[in-house]
């Protein structure tokens, strides 16, 4: 169907089609790092596009990630991304169009809803075409896409497409007819040389109708079904005019699947990175960063600075609070992240900031921060402890060490480990002891590991440990800063004043009174 | 069409937002009883002299002579003047009598009642033109000229005939045509009007038509019980005449809206009228003001009454004289029950009076238009701690300066007195000294003996400084005379009083 020039164009989202994987199921971590409420936060309003797997599958990959980040930076663009959200919408509006086509219940109306659609098509090919063709592309994705765009444009199906939608739209907008109403009936003829009354009377009057405010004219409930008396008036309107209703019927049958597969798909698959830049604007007008992480498999060093935990930061938005991000560093054999320090500090929030920025990373997407410098994960693990687990402490202290193995099989030096407060249920020389010894397997695997606990001497490992602990105002020692920084753990009389605070005093009013 | 009346160029509003010191005028210059004194008992009429009173401060030189001089007119027609209120009135209540029918706001019955309701008015205005017609050479001011030749080139008889011609014709005997459009999904859309042929043709032009050729048309009948069909069809023509409808309701709404302007700024003269009469009754003085570009300072008046009091004492009241050409800062002191306060408010009074158009109750009066009149008057109901009453005047001292500016006018009465005299002095002293630099125009009546004569010995040439005195006879307690401040005092005065009176009977 298509001309042989169209660049083989695949996707928006995959450089290549094996890094294309599928699944339909949250992965396991999603709930402990909350990235579940933040991909719903995400794809709300989006549900009818199925985008969710996408944020279920990471990257494993350096090139598959910068191939997305590319086009997130084509993206800063705002006239590009305007352009790309028009595409959508219109493509949006094309599908309700099909929608209607279907589901009406007078042919001629159905038909006619058909052919609208198709225009909308024809014309958001041709916009979202002649858009691209104006900026200047460096992703590889969006510069594929021009060039599929440009071949297909030329397509003679595309052509042959246009130029009928765009005959069979001037044919009908072209059409007059007239009703006479008298009585219990009317007749419908076609438009002579009848003057406009309405003109007429207002001009009659237009010297009595200066500066009306009121507006009498009646508001019509605008239904786009039609009742029998309108359908009866269409269907003679299409007896006065045979030849346009019939290439209308010729025009439906020949072009039932006339949306390209391609374009449909890159509809869905661009909704992506609409999605998630118009989720985390409403961060930036907050004055919240965001950026490109560098991901690497073999860092020498990992850093973030300015990282927040993006679901709390839409909590608390809803409710006016404001965001406390943190910073972090591992340089040379550092490995371990253990975070102590007091209850509700914002402990469990920079373990998960920390998972949220390497996950979101994966995905090809900013991260919330100012800069980071992550890991290339291969797997993600987290534990944290859960609420509904606590029923006996043997059976959760065996599920908690049964996870943790799991943890520990599947783990590798290029896996991330969070682990949030486990042990808890046991005694502090149990939890110890434990700890230290899941503690020294971490550090012998050389896996990433940020580690959330009440057992302070945890942080004291070694050298591949680095403490940090969620600070207090030293002022006020009751006062939570969520702040995790690395550590062990004059001569008027009382008349004249009054004056001077009304600033009714000589030199002020000078200022004051407007000239 | 447009009454203009009480502007040349636009209507009056009776809605305006008033000044935000409407309050404080009002209470200040007891302008409610002015108001009662020209509304005689009508509401509507006290409505329109206090909105036109209280924002006529916004008025410029050559509209003030605008109104002057279309009270003039007033005055000398008074009969004709009140025939065109009443016929005013009349209009008005025209609506009221034609009743909405029972299918209430659909195009067909706005359009129904539309054609009643303007078929009256339009004789109503016809009524109105022929007074306008045969009058006319009564009238000369500019404001009655103009309405006048509105009247007679807006309603000549032919038009008057043709809009006769299309109320008829809007009842659409012979059925409605619309044309229309293939919109969204097909649906009918620019439903527009069309005038029916027959509508205006000759017999032979409807045999010629009847044997004419004719075009193809499809016809279709209602089943006498498809009532959905019957409201389909009723909602077509709806759409057909409901821009037809849109403008007869417009227009009614038009002409009665120009009735009511009518009747409100005729309303302000009347009024005018009401006050005139009775102060001619009472043997009191009345002029017309002469009005001065702002920015030339001063007030000169002779034999100045407050009206207020003019219209409720009952002896004749005595008028005050200043020849303050030039001057911008005026300063009152003296004895209490002197008459400072009465003729701080005449001043405030004719002034808001000029500047609404009106006369004065003076022998003569000229003025320039002042940008703003504020007045700041010690409030009885105030009193409270002193340092809280100190507070509150100087809080509304801080409003005003958020909207004075130059070339306004601001009477001050016994203003800051609410602390020891030095440091109300001090006060007194700093804010005057800004506001005449920033050219603001200044009347104080005040007891701050050091304010007042440090102003004195300044020997400035645009001050004047007023004294209010009694006599010892007691005759003409009222009258000010000029003449450097003195030191007095509340107790002092009272003390005074009484000594004096207890030394009169022993």
């Amino acid at each position: 169907m298509l001309t042989n020039n169209t660049a083989p164009f695949q996707s928006i989202l995959f450089a290549r089609s094996e890094d294309r994987r599928t699944t339909t199921t949250e992965p396991p971590f999603f709930r402990d790092l909350n990235l579940d409420q933040i991909v719903n936060a995400i794809t709300a309003g989006r549900g009818h596009y199925d985008i969710k797997p996408f944020f279920y599958a990471s990257l494993h990959d350096a090139d598959a990630i910068e191939y997305r980040q590319q086009i997130f930076k084509d993206l800063e663009d705002s006239a590009l991304l305007c352009s790309l959200r028009a595409f959508s919408k219109s493509m949006v509006e094309m599908r309700e169009h099909l929608g209607w086509a279907n589901r009406f219940h007078y042919r001629l109306q159905r038909q006619r809803w058909f052919l609208d659609a198709a225009a909308i098509y024809c014309d958001l090919i041709i916009n979202l075409t002649n858009q691209l063709s104006r900026f200047t592309l460096e992703s590889k994705g969006l510069l594929s896409v021009r060039e599929y765009l440009s071949g297909y444009i030329e397509s003679d199906h595309f052509l042959h497409l246009l130029q009928q939608t765009h005959k069979l739209n001037g044919d009908l907008a072209a059409i007059q007819y007239c009703i006479r109403i008298k009585g219990g009936g009317f007749s419908v003829r076609k438009l002579a040389s009848e003057r406009n009354y309405s003109a007429e009377i207002e001009a009659t009057f237009s010297k009595f109708q200066q500066g009306s405010v009121k507006d009498y004219r009646a508001q019509f409930t605008e239904s786009a079904q039609m009742n029998h008396i309108e359908a009866k008036v269409l269907e003679f309107v299409a007896r006065l005019h045979p030849e346009i209703f019939s290439s209308l019927n010729q025009y439906c049958v020949e072009n039932t699947d006339f949306v390209e597969g391609t374009i449909a798909e890159f509809d869905r698959e661009i909704q992506f990175y609409l999605a998630y830049l118009d989720h985390i604007q409403k961060f930036r007008c907050r004055g919240l960063e965001f950026c490109y992480p560098t991901v690497s498999d073999r860092p020498s060093e990992l850093h973030g600075a300015e990282v927040f935990d993006l679901a709390l930061a839409d909590k608390l938005f809803r409710a006016d609070g404001s965001v406390v991000p943190n910073d972090f560093r591992l340089e040379g054999a550092e490995r371990v992240i253990v975070v102590s320090g007091p209850n509700q500090g914002g402990k469990t929030t920079f373990a998960r900031a920390f998972g949220q920025a390497h996950y979101l990373a994966s995905l090809g997407l900013l991260v919330p921060g100012k800069e980071a410098r992550l890991l290339l994960f291969d797997r993600l693990f987290t534990h944290f402890e859960r609420e509904e687990q606590s029923k006996n402490f043997r059976g959760k202290l065996q599920d908690d060490l049964l996870r943790v193995r799991e943890i520990l099989i599947g783990a590798t030096s290029n896996s991330l480990l969070i682990i949030n407060e486990i042990f808890t249920s046991t005694t502090l020389r149990d939890a110890l002891f434990l700890g230290a010894h899941i503690m020294k397997k971490i550090v012998d695997r050389g896996s990433l590991c940020v580690w959330v606990t009440f057992v302070d001497e945890l942080a004291l490992f070694g050298e591949q440990v680095v403490s940090v602990v969620a600070t207090v105002d030293p002022n006020n020692p009751s006062l939570r800063t969520f702040k995790i920084v690395r550590s062990r753990a004059d001569g008027l009389s009382y008349a004249m004043s009054i004056a001077e605070k009304y600033g009714l005093t000589y030199r002020r009013l000078q200022e004051r009174i407007r000239q | 069409m447009k009454a203009f009346l009480m502007h040349a160029d636009r209507d009056f509003d009776l809605e305006q937002k008033p000044p935000w010191n409407e309050q404080a005028l009002l209470q200040d210059l007891e302008l409610p009883s002015l108001f009662s004194a020209m509304a005689q008992g009508d509401e509507f009429l006290f409505e329109v002299a206090k909105s036109a009173i209280v924002s006529g401060i916004d008025l410029n030189v050559s509209a003030v002579r605008y109104r002057q001089d279309i009270l003039k007119d007033c005055l000398r027609n008074p009969l004709i003047v009140r025939s065109l209120y009443d016929l005013s009135i009349r209009a008005i209540e025209t609506p009221k009598k034609i009743s909405w029918g029972i299918w209430g706001m659909f195009p067909e019955s706005i359009l129904t009642r539309s054609i009643d309701v303007l078929g009256l008015l339009v004789t109503l205005l016809k009524e109105l033109r022929n007074i306008a017609t045969e009058r006319a050479d009564r009238f000369k001011s500019e404001g009655f000229r103009t309405l006048f030749t509105m009247l007679r080139r807006e309603l000549s008889d032919e038009y008057i005939v043709s809009v006769s011609a299309h109320l008829k014709q809007l009842r659409f005997r012979g059925g409605v045509l619309i044309s229309a459009g293939l919109g969204k999904a097909n649906k009918g859309v620019d439903y527009v009007l069309r005038r029916t042929c027959e509508s205006n043709q000759n017999w032979i032009d409807r045999i010629k038509r009847f044997f004419a050729e004719r075009p193809p048309t499809y016809s279709y009948h209602l089943h006498p019980r498809d009532d959905a069909g019957a409201k389909a069809l009723s909602e077509l023509k709806d759409r057909g005449i409901h821009l037809a409808a849109n403008a007869l309701a417009q227009a009614t709404d038009h002409v009665l809206g120009f009735f009511r302007m009518l009747r409100t700024e005729l309303g302000f003269y009347i009024g005018c009228m009401n006050l005139h009469e009775r102060l001619t009754k009472r043997g009191e003085p009345t002029c017309f003001p002469v009005p001065v570009e702002p920015a030339k300072h001063g007030i000169s008046f002779k034999g100045l009454c407050d009206v207020c009091l003019a219209m409720n004492s009952k002896g004749g009241v005595i008028g005050n004289d200043l020849n303050g050409d030039h001057k911008e800062l005026v300063i009152i002191t003296g004895a209490n029950q002197g008459g400072k306060s009465t003729f701080l408010r005449s001043v405030g009074l004719a002034q808001l009076m000029m500047q609404s158009g009106m006369f004065v109750a003076a022998n003569s009066f000229s003025a320039n238009v002042c940008d703003g009149l504020f007045t700041h008057f010690t409030r009885a109901e105030d009193v409270t701690m002193k340092s809280g009453k100190l507070d509150e005047e100087l809080s509304r001292m801080n409003e005003i300066v958020d909207h004075i500016r130059p070339n306004s006018l601001i009477l001050f009465n016994e203003s800051f007195a609410a602390t020891n005299e030095r440091e109300g002095s001090e006060i007194a002293r700093q804010i005057i000294s800004a506001l005449l630099e920033k050219r603001v125009q200044v009347f104080f009546v005040t007891h701050l003996f050091t304010f007042a004569i440090g102003l004195y010995r300044k020997r400035m040439e645009r001050a004047v400084f007023l004294r209010a005195e009694r006599r010892d006879d007691g005759s003409r307690p009222f009258k000010l005379i000029e003449g450097e401040p003195l030191e007095t005092s509340y107790g002092e005065d009272l003390y005074r009083e009484l000594f004096l009176d207890k030394a009169v009977q022993e």
